[in-house]
């Protein structure tokens, strides 16, 4: 109307005492390059994020550029910091679950199992998890392994244009998620792998789902090979890209594909076994050009091998239909079933009878484990575990009270995108965007 | 507060020479009642219970894992011996075995040089820091502030973890990042989240909370906010404010 109103999104430049700032919104480019040739610096700093498409969420890259090279590659992170640990510190051992599967949103399985480890190792009850929660637990690990590479291989197509890449990594992540709806009854945030063992048993049919992707997805992953592998283009702009050598990765605290891609082959499921994954036959993949292309090809063969151990669980799981899945000790078991009834999904019926009309005992441990929920043995535990990104672990700390009293979470996310500097400068900045998606950072989990 | 506790707690008592100490850990916290109720609502008859409560004490030789030596026993003889080589003077306080995992209790102002040796020494090679952060127990006096390192020998395929701590009057630490660059970001947050202050860090700046953030939210008298919150006639107090049983 008048020329009263401004428009904040619009293109502006002022000056400050670093030099001429741009404001590029888009449409206005050619104001920023008249400005730039007519300066005499070729020095150029760009604030890429925190809202960017190619970051993987509010990931804030601050770029150093001369022409087209990057000098200096700086992260800033933070945006999406939630307080999670410190949220834990003020909930019960078993609400706890459903904080921190709320932080690496695309492993959630996995960041629960970290810390229900821990609170187990504290409990000293590692020992007498039941074997069919132990299995149950191991699948939905290799199951989520699954659906967060397919993520990663996905974006990682999307932000070189590759669509179909993307559109197919999707489609194949919907079955999973699928699959875990059916299991625990959510897409994500689960809060299923519980201090003693898991929510709830698998629901009739599960195992035939599982059986039935497993048999799907051994014929949908030669596509990702096939449109990938060979491709020109794919590998023209993935291979030597992002490079990072063995001696670099140990500096930096680099683990997971990033670490297999130097052709080193440590995975925590094999070299310091946890949930019983020694049992399962799997080979561990590695890579050995230490570039974005060998960590595609390292996801791209993990799948596989989860493929061939969730084959494995669902062998297994398929002779043991009502066995328990929570840890036998009353004083810890999560005490109530769910089930559906004909007002939707609630106790079950027979918990309800049993602990109003035929024991004592469960009224009581019903009522002081939901109220008050069990404590833990003062001390401190730290159970790693390989997560999709590398090694997640939880430093649990217990003062023996009926809360954690602190406990904070190593994500791979959060050490790996320390790598950034190290992987773009010198580079182009188009190969900045594929340096970070090779690390597959999760933002929910380098904040927490 | 935990006057009783202290007394037992002093690092004399957890001298591995002392091989009769006795085998207490640090009071952390003094515990009062049993139901998380105060003053004169509490009619359980459990209002006169106090009870002190102490992390695993310290561990004598041989330390395991299991019962004879094993490999927590050649680190810490390895950590002994390369540590006074390197001009320590007793590189190790007390060790604590717990659960299967072992802590090496050592001085403040020898983490940096520890932290050169664990990587360096052939019977060593720690080479990967996995992670460094921080507790806060605000009843241990003189030593309110911890601060954990969990290291990785991928040679050796070992994990130990190494605890240092610091008075709250003077939360200094040296920075150990010369030796493992990926502490930088670690010790940023705990900086960051619990006001430790890393000497020697390239640049400690707030990583996770904005740069004019007012406090450190990780520790314990830092309160955790929120309000309450009305739903069909009664109030929900929020988290840090409803009733705590521990």
């Amino acid at each position: 109307m008048t020329d009263t109103t401004t428009d904040p999104y619009a293109a502006a430049e002022s000056s400050t005492t670093e030099g001429r700032v741009y404001t590029v919104t888009g449409q206005d480019w050619d104001s920023l390059v008249t400005g730039v040739a007519e300066s005499d610096d070729n020095k150029v700093v760009v604030n890429m994020g925190p809202q960017h498409p190619s970051t993987h969420g509010v990931l804030r890259l601050i770029l150093e550029l001369e022409g087209e090279t990057v000098t200096e590659a700086r992260c800033g992170i933070g945006y999406l910091h939630t307080g999670i640990e410190k949220n834990m510190e003020f909930r019960s051992w078993t609400q706890g679950v459903t904080f921190c599967t709320r932080m690496d949103y695309l492993a959630p399985f996995h960041n629960e199992a970290t810390y229900v480890f821990g609170v187990e190792r504290l409990l000293d009850i590692e020992d007498d998890i039941p074997e069919k929660a132990r299995l149950i637990r191991v699948m939905m690990l290799e199951l989520n392994r699954i659906s967060s590479h397919l993520v990663a291989i996905a974006t990682g197509g999307m932000e070189l244009g590759a669509l179909t890449v993307m559109t197919i990594g999707f489609r194949e992540r919907e079955l999973v998620l699928d699959l875990f709806e059916t299991i625990t009854g959510l897409r994500m945030n689960h809060a299923y792998i519980r201090p003693g063992g898991v929510a709830q048993d698998l629901p009739q049919g599960a195992l035939e789902d599982v059986r039935e992707f497993s048999k799907l997805m051994r014929k949908r992953l030669p596509e990702y090979a096939a449109l990938c592998n060979a491709n020109p283009i794919f590998r023209a702009r993935l291979e030597g890209v992002g490079h990072l050598d063995l001696a670099g990765c140990l500096a930096l605290g680099l683990t997971g594909p990033v670490l297999r891609s130097t052709g080193y082959a440590w995975d925590l499921r094999r070299t310091q076994p946890y949930a019983g994954y020694e049992e399962f036959d799997f080979d561990v993949c590695t890579w050995d050009t230490a570039d974005s292309y060998g960590r595609f090809r390292v996801r791209l063969d993990e799948m596989w091998e989860s493929l061939r151990i969730v084959d494995q669980c669902v062998e297994r799981l398929a002779g043991m239909e009502g066995e328990p899945v929570m840890v036998a000790d009353k004083k810890i078991a999560w005490p109530s079933q769910l089930s559906i009834g004909s007002d939707g999904q609630g106790n079950s019926l027979d918990h309800i009878r049993h602990i109003m009309g035929e024991s004592m005992e469960a009224l009581i441990h019903h009522f002081k484990l939901v109220t008050e929920g069990f404590r833990v043995p003062p001390g401190q535990a730290y159970v790693p575990i390989e997560s999709p990104r590398g090694e997640l672990g939880a430093h649990v700390v217990s003062d023996g009270g009926t809360r954690p009293f602190r406990v904070h979470f190593r994500d791979p996310s959060f050490v790996n995108l320390q790598a950034t500097s190290v992987m773009a400068e010198g580079g182009q900045v188009a190969d900045v965007i594929v340096a970070i998606a090779s690390i597959d950072p999760v933002m929910g989990g380098v904040d927490r | 507060m935990a006057e009783e506790g202290k007394d037992e707690k002093g690092l004399e008592a957890h001298d591995p020479s002392h091989e009769d100490a006795q085998r207490t850990g640090e009071a952390v916290a003094v515990r009062h009642g049993m139901f998380g109720v105060r003053g004169t609502g509490d009619t359980s008859g459990y209002g006169g219970l106090v009870r002190t409560v102490q992390m695993p004490g310290a561990a004598r030789a041989p330390y395991g894992p299991g019962a004879g030596p094993g490999w927590f026993d050649e680190v810490a003889g390895a950590l002994d011996s390369a540590g006074r080589a390197a001009g320590v003077e007793q590189p190790v306080q007390y060790v604590v075995v717990h659960r299967g995992e072992i802590t090496f209790h050592v001085r403040r102002e020898d983490v940096a040089a520890l932290a050169r040796v664990l990587r360096d020494d052939e019977g060593l090679r720690f080479e990967v820091l996995s992670s460094l952060s921080g507790v806060h127990y605000p009843d241990e006096t003189g030593a309110e502030l911890h601060v954990a390192y969990h290291l990785l020998s991928m040679t050796h395929n070992r994990r130990i973890r190494l605890e240092v701590t610091c008075p709250d009057a003077d939360p200094h630490v040296p920075s150990v990042a010369a030796t493992y660059p990926t502490a930088d970001w670690h010790e940023r947050e705990t900086w960051d989240f619990f006001g430790i202050v890393f000497d020697g860090h390239p640049g400690l700046t707030r990583i996770e909370m904005p740069d004019d953030w007012p406090g450190h939210p990780q520790r314990k008298d830092y309160p955790l906010g929120g309000i309450p919150v009305e739903y069909k006639g009664a109030t929900v107090p929020p988290p840090d404010e409803r009733r705590s049983y521990s």
